[in-house]
């Protein structure tokens, strides 16, 4: 099979690379009208059951609906049937683009701002907003969901006021400790961010590095949120006198040196992670009967908020069909359906969480927050000082 | 032109393509790295200095003053290098076992040894820190050498060590399937004459065997060079190569200075192995005695019985423990050892989190078939350029392919969105591209496989070849195919392996719903909880066992291609 190589594969796979670039070219492509679905459907009822057009079977012929591509981070999850009832309701079928985390997106739409990859972006965070809303990223809309269900979102969710982006959901960074390490030590698991550089807690905790790590960076803003742009970088230097672990990642962290993660073979008890980690660790773990608690808890008072938006990519050719997916997210079918698949807190507070969430998470009452041109403005700053702190 | 320079130059360039053919070899692959490596690269500098139209050429000065950047520079360099001559030294031994010996299960031996090129590096960072960290077996052993609480955790003796793990099959398969070419009787002559096992080693083993050393070699500076993964979770904390300086640029959101940065890389390695290639290119000078055969035999005397047990102990010490810890953990529950999490991984929830294994195989089996395709047909035209013309830009033409593995792969990566980006030619949603992009990474080990064997193939053969009148085309298929056909296999098993590990093309250029292996690997460990980290597990030892087995049937393909009758298939 190999004897024909050098005559025959050559122009062989030349042309299969250049139909292929030739042939296929995404989302883009599609000349479906997109003015002909049903734009003006309100996005607050998603019931499936409205007789709308059934998702298109051929490309380019459909009058109804359109193909939306969607660009979203790694952890993005939904049920199966979420993004069918968006289908059903308008007709757009809908592509996922997973691209790596957030902080990838916004290089990757920045990078192709006007000439977007997708239609739809969703999971750029508060950390990262205002340098994606600064690279022309987003379109901006005359009138988003946010304008129906602003009074249910709470407090400490900062808006955009040119309608390019709406809050989905949102989680909070927190310090996790391993309930049943602690009980058997003897010791005080830490209630308070500062609890950390306390010497009876030297050597248990674990944290993540805010230049490699999207927690990372959350939880070095929650110290500076906590701390102010006087303390904090004490209170690092103090974080290595107690000898703190640092890892390049979440996983690391977790699953390497956290001890309840790692299955007992790392060695720190306390790890920079969610609010949401401990349901999750139900939800996952090895558990005939539910537990009485679950078995990591959460620092409650050293949480720092993140916020994930959603919004129309600047350039897309359907700009409509794309704002009715970006107010879809929104809607009571897909913010109740975000807790157990991406393990966040919806942005609407008046949707019931599940039971899990009830019984195992812990509801962040007062998180700290920065705001989004604070965060813009020092972040490179920040952690470049942060370096030389660690580097001692 | 000369078939190989300085050496009984024939009258005649016997059995070299002609010259359309030779043009057309040649631009093959310069085209394909061209569009796919160099081109991008250079759309991300130039968007990184031309700012509203104007040159800006602040970032550049930005670089060249930076310390950070000299330091990552100086340590890529020198740890590349240790890491290549530390693997090296410790792979010969057992290149030399796998070159000389038939035994039992030694195609099982083979396939094992690339397993570790596939596997994610959280999953063998993690590991490795269980050996390492201060309740593994290393800190035990110093403990007892009064050494208290040893964290190696993070360390770049860490880092040394994984390293020599990922890479020990570069350099045993490249060396072993050049060196078991060797006719015996050359050796035996050396002893006859009186030569100890040194002098032998010296004079006969070592010119015939150097060429593919050194290829090995680079192939392992090279990966060392970029390498991002390991030294982020093995590294100490600050511990940086010039590709984890550009990720930390681009988590800034910084994009100038991370492309200047590729740039520097690519220099900074175009720089170390400038002088490598001439002295590659002198050296494949020294070769060109083999007839092809396979000169393997059964360990007869008792001395070489314990050889080849020592080194398959060392292997198994080296390249099992850690991939024996990882099957163990796939199997732990949470009252025993059980096939829960493979159960749990083939009953999926109503989430599209949840990873379907299957779909997740055949996309990889997809891909990597594709990219394996890819990437022997470009090598096989690049090999042959190499091999039969002696011409100085051969040296050049030779470095240009080796591009693709000194680039920064997200770098490139984030290129290929913004120049393949406009009808007719926007690749971006293109089922091909990721298969394209890891063809590339490939090429320069197949190139690196396939110049020493064909380099060694003796030109008398050829001779004879065109003497009874057989064209070039047919004396590629009828004389040196059989001959290479082991290396053209060993290559394909290279890119089949490296496509199925590779994780950045497939996470940031594919397209398709469903994600390959690595990646679905990696989406598991995104999330918290047993069954998360259990099912990770229980697909990464899938992903072990789908390389070991693919890389046996290539062998079992092989087989069937090699006409020779002669144990190549074998």
């Amino acid at each position: 099979m190999y004897t024909s190589t050098s005559r025959l594969l050559i122009p062989l796979v030349l042309t299969a690379v250049l139909s292929a670039a030739c042939g296929s070219s995404g989302s883009s492509a599609d000349d479906a009208d997109p003015t002909s679905g049903d734009p003006s459907s309100p996005i607050a009822s998603s019931s499936p059951s409205e007789g709308s057009t059934e998702a298109p079977e051929t490309e380019g012929e459909s009058l109804a609906g359109v193909k939306l591509t969607l660009m979203t981070h790694d952890s993005f999850a939904v049920s199966e049937g979420t993004l069918e009832a968006f289908t059903a309701e308008t007709g757009h079928e809908v592509v996922l683009l997973q691209a790596g985390d957030a902080g990838e997106l916004v290089n990757r739409s920045v990078l192709t701002a006007g000439n977007p990859e997708a239609d739809v972006m969703f999971g750029v965070d508060n950390t990262f907003l205002s340098a994606a809303l600064a690279g022309g990223v987003f379109e901006g809309r005359s009138e988003t969901a946010v304008d129906a269900f602003g009074d249910a979102l709470p407090d400490g969710i900062p808006l955009d006021p040119g309608g390019r982006v709406v809050p989905v959901d949102f989680g909070d960074v927190c310090l996790n400790y391993d309930r049943s390490w602690f009980a058997d030590a003897g010791i005080e698991p830490p209630s308070e961010l500062g609890d950390l550089a306390d010497p009876a807690l030297a050597g248990l905790t674990v944290v993540q590095d805010p230049s490699t790590s999207s927690p990372g960076l959350a939880f070095l803003m929650a110290t500076v949120a906590e701390f102010g742009a006087d303390g904090w970088e004490t209170f690092w230097s103090d974080l290595v006198e107690n000898d703190v672990m640092v890892t390049a990642g979440w996983e690391d962290a977790y699953y390497g040196a956290f001890t309840h993660g790692s299955g007992g073979e790392g060695d720190r008890p306390i790890v920079v992670s969610y609010a949401s980690s401990p349901p999750a660790e139900v939800i996952f773990g090895d558990y005939d009967v539910p537990p009485e608690q679950a078995p990591t808890g959460v620092v409650a008072d050293a949480c720092f908020r993140q916020v994930e938006y959603a919004g129309v990519l600047a350039g897309t050719d359907h700009p409509e069909a794309a704002g009715q997916l970006v107010d879809f997210m929104l809607s009571d079918t897909f913010q109740s359906d975000v807790a157990l698949n991406m393990f966040v807190f919806p942005a609407r507070g008046d949707i019931e969480l599940p039971r899990e969430f009830v019984d195992y998470a812990e509801v962040i009452e007062n998180p700290l927050v920065l705001s989004s041109e604070e965060i813009e403005a020092n972040r490179s700053d920040w952690i470049d000082a942060w370096d030389e702190v660690m580097a001692g | 032109m000369t078939l190989i320079p300085g050496r009984r130059a024939p009258v005649a360039p016997v059995g070299a393509p002609s010259r359309p053919l030779l043009i057309g070899l040649t631009l093959l692959p310069l085209v394909a790295v061209g569009l796919g490596v160099v081109w991008p690269l250079g759309a991300m500098v130039e968007r990184s200095i031309r700012l509203d139209g104007q040159l800006d050429l602040a970032v550049l000065s930005e670089v060249a003053r930076s310390g950070a950047v000299r330091s990552a520079v100086w340590f890529s360099t020198w740890m590349a290098a240790v890491s290549a001559f530390a693997t090296v030294v410790v792979a010969l031994p057992a290149a030399r076992v796998m070159a000389l010996y038939r035994f039992r299960g030694d195609q099982i031996v083979g396939a094992l040894g690339l397993v570790p090129f596939v596997l994610p590096t959280v999953v063998v960072g993690t590991a490795f820190w269980s050996l390492l960290g201060p309740s593994g077996p290393l800190a035990s052993v110093a403990e007892r050498l009064g050494v208290e609480g040893l964290d190696a955790r993070r360390s770049v003796w860490a880092v040394l060590m994984a390293h020599v793990f990922f890479n020990h099959a570069v350099v045993v398969r490249t060396v072993s399937s050049l060196w078991r070419h060797l006719d015996p009787r050359l050796v035996d002559a050396a002893r006859t004459l009186g030569a100890g096992p040194w002098a032998r080693f010296r004079h006969v083993t070592w010119p015939f065997i150097a060429p593919a050393v050194a290829a090995s070699a680079v192939l392992v500076f090279l990966f060392s060079f970029t390498s991002f993964g390991v030294v982020l979770v093995l590294g100490d904390r600050g511990m940086a190569t010039v590709e984890v300086e550009i990720f930390r640029q681009l988590r800034q959101l910084d994009l100038g200075v991370a492309s200047v940065l590729a740039l520097v890389q690519l220099g900074a390695m175009t720089v170390v192995l400038g002088p490598w290639s001439r002295w590659a290119q002198r050296r494949s000078s020294a070769s060109g005695r083999t007839s092809g055969d396979d000169h393997r035999r059964r360990p007869g005397s008792l001395s070489e019985r314990w050889e080849v047990a020592l080194n398959l102990l060392v292997m198994a010490l080296l390249l099992g423990v850690p991939i024996a810890s990882l099957v163990e953990r796939s199997l732990r529950t949470a009252d025993g050892w059980g096939l829960d999490h493979y159960r749990s991984l083939l009953d999926r929830g109503s989430s599209t989190a949840a990873v379907d294994p299957i779909a997740a195989i055949v996309e990889s089996l997809r891909v990597a078939t594709l990219a394996t395709l890819i990437t022997v047909v470009l090598g096989v035209a690049a090999a042959r350029v190499i091999s039969t013309s002696g011409r100085r830009w051969v040296r050049w033409f030779d470095l240009a392919l080796m591009v693709p593995l000194g680039a920064s792969a997200v770098t490139v990566g984030l290129g290929l969105l913004i120049t393949f980006d406009e009808p007719p030619l926007d690749l971006r949603g293109s089922p091909y591209l990721v298969p394209f992009a890891q063809a590339l990474v490939a090429l320069p080990f197949v190139v690196r496989i396939l110049v020493p064997v064909l380099a060694a193939v003796d030109d008398r053969v050829r001779e004879a070849a065109a003497v009874l009148g057989a064209a070039p085309g047919r004396i590629w298929r009828s004389v040196e195919l059989p001959l290479v056909g082991r290396a053209l296999g060993v290559a394909a098993g290279f890119g089949f392996a490296i496509s199925l590990g590779e994780f950045g093309a497939a996470s940031v250029l594919a397209r398709s719903g469903t994600p390959t292996l690595p990646v679905a690997i990696f989406r598991l460990l995104g999330r918290p909880g047993a069954a998360n980290l259990g099912q990770a597990m229980a697909l990464s030892t899938i992903l072990v066992v789908v390389t070991a087995v693919a890389v046996l049937a290539s062998g079992r393909l092989r087989g069937a291609v090699g006409s020779d009758g002669g144990g190549f298939g074998s």
